[in-house]
């Protein structure tokens, strides 16, 4: 009895191993391949090898856009860096009021596309903006427009890995430096620090990235200045230059990928600095030290509010800046490009696809790679795959999907322009860090209630409906919440895939943008950031919800 | 056997459903204005409830990209709206199904193909305007300029945006009227001079008047249509139309060669070119192509087609690749960081 149970459970388990292990090579590695490939061609199909490289890089002009690329990453880096370390270590190390609320603020950037800081620094800084007083002559366009556009987009991010860094030092530490009587900037320097080396080296290649692979900021606030992202967009949008935008795609690939494999090396490292005895650090009363973090905190806070706030503000204003009233106009889309209020229903499609799909396909991969039990090389392979998008930006992933999905002789060919192409290509590209986040969960979750289970001749699906999925309800709707965000907020691969019938909101605000109906574009990313709240508040609360629930059933067991 | 006979009907089946599309819709590129096409969309609706028509629209430089992208396996079925030089190269490609349709007779000679049947047939006559913001001239103490000579004025450094003549068939006619205006050599030195006034390059030919009215920049090369219509809502601009001459192109409409819904092209092509759809381009353009139906437009002077230069499609068209590859090495490599 118990053997039949057994062999079904493994039928079933290898079954979704390979079932998912060739999912995941249709949608994240045969488009990365094709584009690898195509690079090596030259326009009439030859092979070149490395030909296109060579020839690109030779160009006056492509080495500009290298050091304009450079030149906007490496400036953001080292002011969002340090900004943003200042404030997780505010949040995480002082007693300063209203912690809840700057953690709340310093994550809305992540509700956002964007082309919003972008948009918002134009009516902040540009020749009609507030602050053009200020600007003594200077332009927003170009790469300093850039450079506070990307520190506003990638903030959230960098918070997030220095509060997780902050969160594992130990106190006792701090305890036997105090007793050695250690002064606290001693301290800061000889314990904090060196704990943090590792963060901070993720933290610089993360934003380094970011900011290397976005294009939606230079493309509204750069103006003439042009950067290796813009580049690829004018290649295959505006020329239709499949190769090239390719050659240029692989460059892109390169900074993400180095990023990638020193990151996932420092991980490694990392844990070794957790010991079994580890004792969480509670900051103690200094008020001076935290009426200068709450300042500080204040400042930051206030910069993204007013950012959001001006884009919001102007979506309603008659005709900046000469007629200030308020009104709705901006918000009837019907005569703009990019598709009108379709594309924000389009858009709350794909979300609400990509959240269903993707935490389904993600939570599954997740528990197959950890407690499949069946073909570990195979685990091991399906894990890389589930770790591979977070090393290809947006942009060279769509055009992976160009290349492979519009392929003649590929039977999928049907997939190309329909919203369904879009969804795959949108969990696709947000994969990994949900498949971290459920990975995580899976692991703190015993696995003897398998064994248990298993004994009893349960079958496995069983187990995993009743008991797995249950009390890692709360995770779930986390990545259901990432996925929906960010299928609102992302224009990067979905720009070069979306067909008349499948246009998007995010790709809208770009359009219209383009075609200088600026107000109208503020109106569409307000609609979005909108949403994005809304899904996130109502996800906070399922959530909180669902804890609350898990928890009755541990005080009931 | 059974693959076979599977993979067989799931061909038919396809056929099927394709054949049922086929009926019902066609795909159109345009490079109308997004505030065009909804009006005249809905008025062919009206005319043909039974047609899907579905709309790629972007700026004259993509569309014209797209379909010579697509050549081998074409997409669209009909070219509507787009610049009369890109249909030029699109024929000159063998892209396009020449059409005689209802209404050519109507047609002005001067705004069609030459050949019969001809390859397209044109709508209206769009061309350049500059918008100039009173309001910030006024302010930052700038003449308004009446000549395409005085724009040159170092007065004017930084103030002026003008469409990507590679994205935007506003910008290329620009450009090509520059050349054809002062010669080749002096045509590409007043580029030089501009250049050094110019702040941004924009995607559209539309952005740089919308950035005009606002008072981003305030001064906008742009389109008779945009400028027209900003005035009319209240934006704070006088249009120019330079003295030297304006550069124009058609909007003009055709038929892909391939297109598997030929029938319903030409119903789509017999509605664009025809009378009810000109009178609609006449409430938008000072020229239409269909003769008896022009009007005068307000802000648009009644001499307005006599001030278009002499144009030359097959000229432009043939050197469109060169005078683009032109002025990306000259425009476009030159502009370095701005701090």
């Amino acid at each position: 009895m118990r053997s039949v149970w057994e062999d079904s459970n493994r039928l079933l388990l290898s079954a979704l191993t390979l079932l998912l292990t060739l999912g995941l090579c249709v949608i994240i590695l045969a488009p990365l391949v094709q584009i690898l490939a195509q690079s090596f061609f030259d326009a009439a199909h030859r092979f070149v090898f490395l030909d296109n490289f060579i020839d690109y890089l030779t160009h006056e002009k492509s080495l500009r856009l290298i050091r304009n690329s450079l030149f906007v990453a490496l400036t953001s880096t080292l002011i969002v860096v340090p900004t943003a370390f200042g404030f997780a270590y505010a949040l995480m190390r002082s007693r300063m009021p209203f912690k809840p609320f700057f953690r709340y603020i310093s994550f809305l950037p992540l509700l956002a596309p964007s082309l919003l800081p972008a948009i918002s620094f134009v009516y902040l800084f540009g020749h009609q903006g507030f602050f053009k007083p200020w600007m003594g002559g200077g332009t927003i366009y170009g790469a300093w427009g850039i450079v506070l556009g990307e520190c506003f987009y990638v903030f959230p991010h960098i918070v997030m890995i220095f509060l997780s860094a902050l969160s594992l030092s130990d106190a006792r530490l701090y305890e036997a430096a105090q007793s050695m009587g250690a002064s606290s900037l001693k301290k800061f320097f000889t314990i904090t620090l060196p704990a943090l080396k590792y963060a901070l080296v993720s933290a610089t290649l993360v934003s380094f990235t970011l900011v290397v692979t976005d294009f939606g900021v230079p493309k509204v606030i750069g103006g003439d200045f042009s950067v290796l992202a813009t580049e690829i967009y004018k290649h295959v949008i505006g020329q239709q230059n499949f190769a090239l935008g390719a050659t240029v795609g692989i460059l892109l690939l390169v900074p993400s990928v180095v990023t990638f494999l020193i990151d996932s090396l420092v991980q490694r490292k990392q844990k070794a600095v957790l010991g079994s005895k580890f004792v969480l650090y509670v900051p103690k009363k200094a008020p001076i030290f935290d009426t200068v973090m709450f300042i500080f905190a204040l400042w930051v806070a206030l910069f993204f509010l007013i950012v959001l706030g001006v884009a919001f503000f102007a979506s309603f204003v008659k005709f900046w800046p000469y007629d200030l009233s308020l009104v709705l106009k901006h918000y009837d889309f019907s005569s703009m490009d990019g598709g009108g209020w379709d594309s924000y229903l389009n858009s709350l499609t794909l979300a609400f696809w990509s959240a269903l799909l993707g935490t389904i396909a993600v939570f599954t991969t997740a528990y197959v790679v950890e407690r499949g039990k069946v073909f570990p090389p195979l685990r091991a392979f399906l894990k890389l795959l589930a770790l591979l998008p977070m090393a290809v930006p947006g942009l060279v992933l769509g055009l992976g999907y160009i290349f492979f999905f519009n392929h003649p002789h590929n039977p999928l060919n049907a997939l190309y322009q329909t919203m369904g192409i879009l969804v795959v290509c949108t969990v696709a590209h947000f994969f990994t860090a949900s498949f971290i986040t459920a990975t995580t969960t899976i692991k703190q979750i015993d696995d003897e209630f398998e064994d248990v289970a298993e004994s009893m001749g349960v079958a496995c699906y069983e187990t995993f409906f009743k008991v797995i999925v249950p009390i890692a309800t709360p995770s779930i709707l986390h990545i259901a919440r990432y996925f929906f965000v960010n299928a609102m907020t992302t224009v990067s691969a979905v720009v070069f895939l979306y067909a008349p019938s499948t246009t998007l909101a995010s790709v809208a605000v770009l359009n219209m943008d383009d075609a200088g109906d600026i107000s109208s574009a503020a109106a569409m990313a307000s609609l979005i950031v909108a949403t994005s709240l809304g899904i996130t508040l109502l996800f906070d609360a399922l959530s909180h919800f669902a804890l609350k629930q898990s928890q009755q059933w541990r005080k009931t067991r | 056997m059974v693959l076979k006979k599977s993979v067989l009907a799931l061909a038919g089946l396809m056929a099927a459903t394709h054949m049922f599309a086929a009926k019902e819709s066609i795909t159109v590129y345009t490079a109308l204005e997004s505030d065009q096409v909804k009006p005249y969309l809905e008025a062919f609706k009206k005319a043909q409830p039974d047609i899907d028509v579905k709309i790629v629209r972007d700026s004259t430089g993509i569309i014209t990209a797209k379909l010579l992208a697509e050549k081998e396996n074409p997409q669209a079925d009909v070219v509507w709206g787009t610049a009369a030089t890109s249909l030029v190269l699109l024929e000159q490609n063998g892209m396009l199904e020449p059409y005689a349709p209802a209404s050519l007779k109507h047609i002005d000679a001067k705004f069609k193909d030459t050949k019969t049947p001809p390859a397209w047939v044109g709508n209206d006559v769009w061309g350049s305007a500059i918008c100039v913001n009173e309001v910030e001239a006024k302010k930052q103490n700038l003449p308004i300029p009446t000549s395409w000579e005085d724009l040159t004025n170092p007065v004017y450094k930084g103030k002026i945006v003008m469409p990507n003549p590679a994205s935007s068939g506003t910008g290329f006619l620009d450009v090509t009227a520059w050349l054809k205006i002062f010669g080749e050599q002096k045509g590409w030195e007043y580029m030089d001079k501009l250049h050094d006034n110019i702040g941004q390059y924009t995607h559209s030919g539309s952005k740089p008047c919308k950035m005009a009215a606002s008072g981003e920049f305030p001064i906008g090369i742009s389109f008779e249509y945009r400028a027209a219509k900003s005035k009319k809502e209240g934006a704070p601009i006088a249009v120019v139309f330079p003295k030297e001459g304006l550069g124009w192109d058609l909007e003009a409409t055709a038929i892909m060669k391939g297109t598997k819904n030929l029938k319903t092209a030409k119903t789509f092509v017999d509605w664009a070119t025809g009378e009810d759809a000109n009178k609609l381009y006449a409430e938008n353009f000072a020229v239409v192509a269909y003769q008896g139906l022009s009007k005068p437009i307000e802000f648009i002077p009644s001499n307005y087609a006599s001030m278009l230069i002499d144009n030359d499609f097959a000229w432009s068209a043939k050197n469109r690749d060169a005078i683009l590859k032109e002025w990306s090495k000259r425009y476009e490599s030159k502009s370095e960081p701005k701090k």
